[in-house]
């Protein structure tokens, strides 16, 4: 070995326990740290420290000092065919084949056995049946009724001219015995405050709007992510998750982005103190498609 | 002499030197390319090591509480016993902030190795024959990664995992037919549930952890097996390994590996925040945030959500929701395309040799054309995704920005697939002369070794392989003398 060699080693040593000292400093000034109440930068710096070190110096050490053989070359390994030899194979098939006859002869407790365990197979499914509740119900409906009075996440009723024209306030119904905002996942409603000229209902949705006050439901039709931006200029809802843009003054029609339907109306009509009240839960299911949405 | 006493002790009673032994002196090829999967082990090693330490304060459980940490704007706030105990571990438990943000580094590295693992395999072709098994184990893996790291993320309940759930739950209710079942048996009822963070819970540190360790030992059992794959070059054939010896070289390296990983994910756990779920506050149904982005890995779907144009199928009553197609469709498409991917190409190619020596790239013109296409088309999906972050930072509107990517998204991968085919024809010149893609011998052995070849294997020729003595070797004696 040549001594430029040796002193070419002698500083990758060097070099190789300095990064196990920093480590082992490392490791006891991650304890320090901790010990003084925790800082997340000071442990983070030396715990990486502490890894890195110890990873550096490995790293010198066989890259730098470690032959890939004791040859000193590069070592060289023969692969085996991966495949067993054919008498390895015909004999193993023989064995399988010998016991399978044995099975095969008695035909009808193979059928049984089969039998039994699809049967046990099927019915562990049912068990799973605990894991969720019938889901049509809840898809189709909210709890949304007749009479309900719209009310905020604080809890306080809503008449018409509580809101600017282009104001937008997110409503719930007031559910007996519940607190606000309970049921939002389904419940949760834009309440839009427009001006009753600009738009023109279509006849079945004819009184919904008392006084341009709007309502649609908040949940996205694309994904059901709440709707939760107004631009009350252009009039349009927009959802953040995925950029569909409704049209309030046209049914809450998408205008732009995946979504494919509309924003499904509440019904509202004012109750004799003049507060908002649903007039009925929503004429169709609220939020992200399913396949029978629209089957009985 | 502790080692002899060891094992003789050991081998008396289970007779494992001989095996052992031939397992010191394997023989590993090296190559950058080949640390992505070691980087994927080690994140996991990494990933479930913060993650049992977590696991021991954090509370799967929906219950409401009113938080009383140490986290003064949220004073007093409801919210559910997992948020809050995720406040806890982020400002009440010491070095609590340092694993959890190094847990979710470790779960972006993880599946960002295990991307680019899964890039050098097909790239070079190392998913043929006898490899196609392990390829499909890999991807197994891959797909429960990406489970585990959005059920990972989806736990603490705040804003952004809760919109996230929603979405999710959103593409599972579109799959015709059994769709609402899936979320009312996922989910316990409809959208939102207050079982969903227990059960996600048990998923995420059981079910999955589980099955990726059993599929870890047998996807690194088949590359013992059957040997790494090599790069051409002088005195490598398609029936021999070269590299260095496991032990002590190869060891210490990958052990070095192993440790360098750590420093990274720690440094970064402690220096560059992630997942601030104290600015996002609790979940609440009714409110959302813009700019809601999910881990990097999931963005590509995100971006598909925003692209797919507003169509749905409908068939009288029944219909097939838009989301169905970029959330369920395209990922099934992409899983679907990888799995069969060796077999597709074995049967246009007709080449159902063993191979054991890569192909570079270049090499193979058309199957880096497809991957740099497809990359591509995943690229601008990942891209889309943050549409909304682009708008803000470039002061452009949405709409022109999803124009944009709807045509980004059509026009280049075939753009960029035929670009790398033709700077692959241009530029690779095969070692024996022959045309690129040659079924034969992609990549060619090296003219000098062509005798090579022919060696017969032998197991002597492993076993008589001179080994290194079990004193460690002391440096000044490596060098050649």
């Amino acid at each position: 070995m040549s001594s430029g060699q040796r002193s070419r080693e002698r500083v990758i040593e060097a070099g190789t326990a300095l990064a196990f000292l920093v480590s082992m400093l490392a490791s006891i000034g991650f304890a320090v740290a901790y010990w003084r109440g925790g800082q997340t930068q000071w442990e983070g710096v030396t715990a990486a420290l502490a890894f890195g070190g110890l990873g550096l110096g490995l790293g010198l050490w066989g890259v730098e000092l470690l032959p890939s053989d004791p040859s000193g070359k590069e070592a060289v390994q023969e692969r085996h065919p991966l495949a067993s030899s054919p008498d390895d194979r015909a004999a193993f098939t023989a064995d399988f084949v010998t016991g399978e006859q044995e099975l095969a002869r008695r035909t009808v407790l193979g059928g049984m056995a089969a039998a039994a365990v699809a049967a046990m197979a099927g019915a562990a499914l049912f068990p799973l049946r605990s894991l969720g509740s019938r889901p049509w119900r809840a898809l189709r409906t909210t709890p949304w009724q007749a009479g309900m009075r719209l009310i905020t996440a604080e809890g306080r009723a809503v008449r018409p001219a509580d809101l600017e024209v282009g104001q937008v306030l997110t409503v719930f119904p007031d559910l007996p015995g519940r607190p606000p905002g309970a049921a939002a996942g389904d419940t949760q409603t834009l309440l839009i405050r427009l001006d009753p000229t600009q738009f023109k209902p279509s006849p079945e949705r004819a009184g919904w709007a008392p006084d341009g006050a709007i309502a649609y439901s908040k949940v996205c039709t694309h994904a059901g992510c709440p709707v939760g931006l107004y631009d009350a200029v252009r009039h349009q809802l927009v959802c953040p998750c995925h950029q569909s843009l409704f049209n309030v003054l046209d049914e809450a029609r998408p205008v732009f982005g995946p979504a494919t339907r509309p924003l499904p109306q509440l019904p509202l009509t004012v109750d004799g103190e003049g507060y908002l009240v649903a007039q009925g839960d929503y004429p169709e299911p609220i939020g992200p498609g399913f396949w029978a949405r629209e089957g009985g | 002499m502790l080692i002899r006493r060891l094992v003789r002790g050991i081998d008396d009673r289970v007779g494992a030197a001989r095996f052992t032994r031939s397992a010191l002196g394997k023989v590993f090829p090296d190559h950058f390319s080949f640390m992505f999967g070691e980087v994927a082990l080690y994140s996991f090693f990494a990933l479930v090591g913060t993650g049992i330490y977590l696991s021991l304060f954090f509370e799967p459980s929906q219950r409401e509480v009113m938080y009383q940490g140490s986290y003064q704007p949220m004073s007093n706030v409801p919210m559910t016993a997992a948020y809050s105990s995720a406040l806890r571990i982020s400002f009440d438990v010491r070095a609590g902030l340092l694993v959890r943000q190094a847990h979710h580094w470790a779960a972006l590295v993880f599946l960002a190795a295990i991307v680019a693992h899964l890039m050098r395999l097909f790239f070079t072709g190392a998913f043929r024959r006898p490899r196609d098994l392990n390829w499909t184990v890999g991807l197994t893996l891959f797909l429960l990664a990406l489970a585990n790291g959005f059920a990972g993320y989806s736990l603490l309940d705040d804003l952004l995992s809760g919109t996230g759930l929603r979405v999710g739950s959103a593409i599972a209710l579109s799959i015709p037919v059994v769709g609402p079942w899936v979320v009312s048996l996922a989910f316990g009822g409809e959208f939102p549930t207050d079982e969903i963070i227990g059960r996600l819970f048990v998923v995420h540190v059981l079910i999955v952890p589980l099955a990726i360790g059993a599929l870890l030992a047998v996807h690194l059992g088949l590359v013992w097996h059957q040997k790494h794959t090599q790069f051409p070059g002088p005195g490598r054939t398609e029936h021999n390994v070269v590299g260095s010896r496991l032990w002590p070289r190869y060891a210490v390296k990958s052990v070095s590996l192993m440790f360098g990983t750590f420093a990274v994910l720690f440094a970064l756990g402690g220096l560059v925040q992630i997942n601030p779920i104290w600015l996002y506050g609790p979940y609440d149904p009714a409110k959302v945030t813009t700019s809601a982005q999910p881990d990097w890995y999931m963005g590509w779907l995100e971006g598909g959500l925003r692209l797919f144009p507003p169509w749905e199928v409908r068939f009288g009553w029944f219909e097939i929701p838009a989301v169905f197609f970029p959330g369920v469709a395209l990922p099934t498409l992409t899983f679907a395309v990888l799995y069969l991917w060796p077999f597709l190409e074995r049967r246009v190619t007709g080449d159902r040799a063993d191979h054991n020596l890569l192909c570079p790239p270049r090499s193979s013109p058309t199957r880096t054309a497809i991957g740099a296409g497809a990359l591509t088309f995943y690229g601008v999906l990942f891209l889309a995704g943050g549409q909304d972050v682009f708008a803000v930072r470039f002061g452009l509107s949405v709409d022109q920005l999803l124009v944009m990517f709807r045509a980004a998204v059509l026009i280049a991968p075939p753009l960029v697939g035929w670009v790398t085919y033709r700077v692959c024809r241009r530029s690779y010149t095969s070692p024996e002369g022959a045309p690129p893609e040659g079924a034969a011998s992609p990549g060619g052995a090296p003219p000098e070794e062509g005798a090579g070849d022919r060696v017969p294997s032998h197991r002597v020729t492993t076993t008589s392989a001179p080994r290194p003595t079990a004193t460690a070797t002391s440096p000044s004696d490596t060098g050649p003398m």
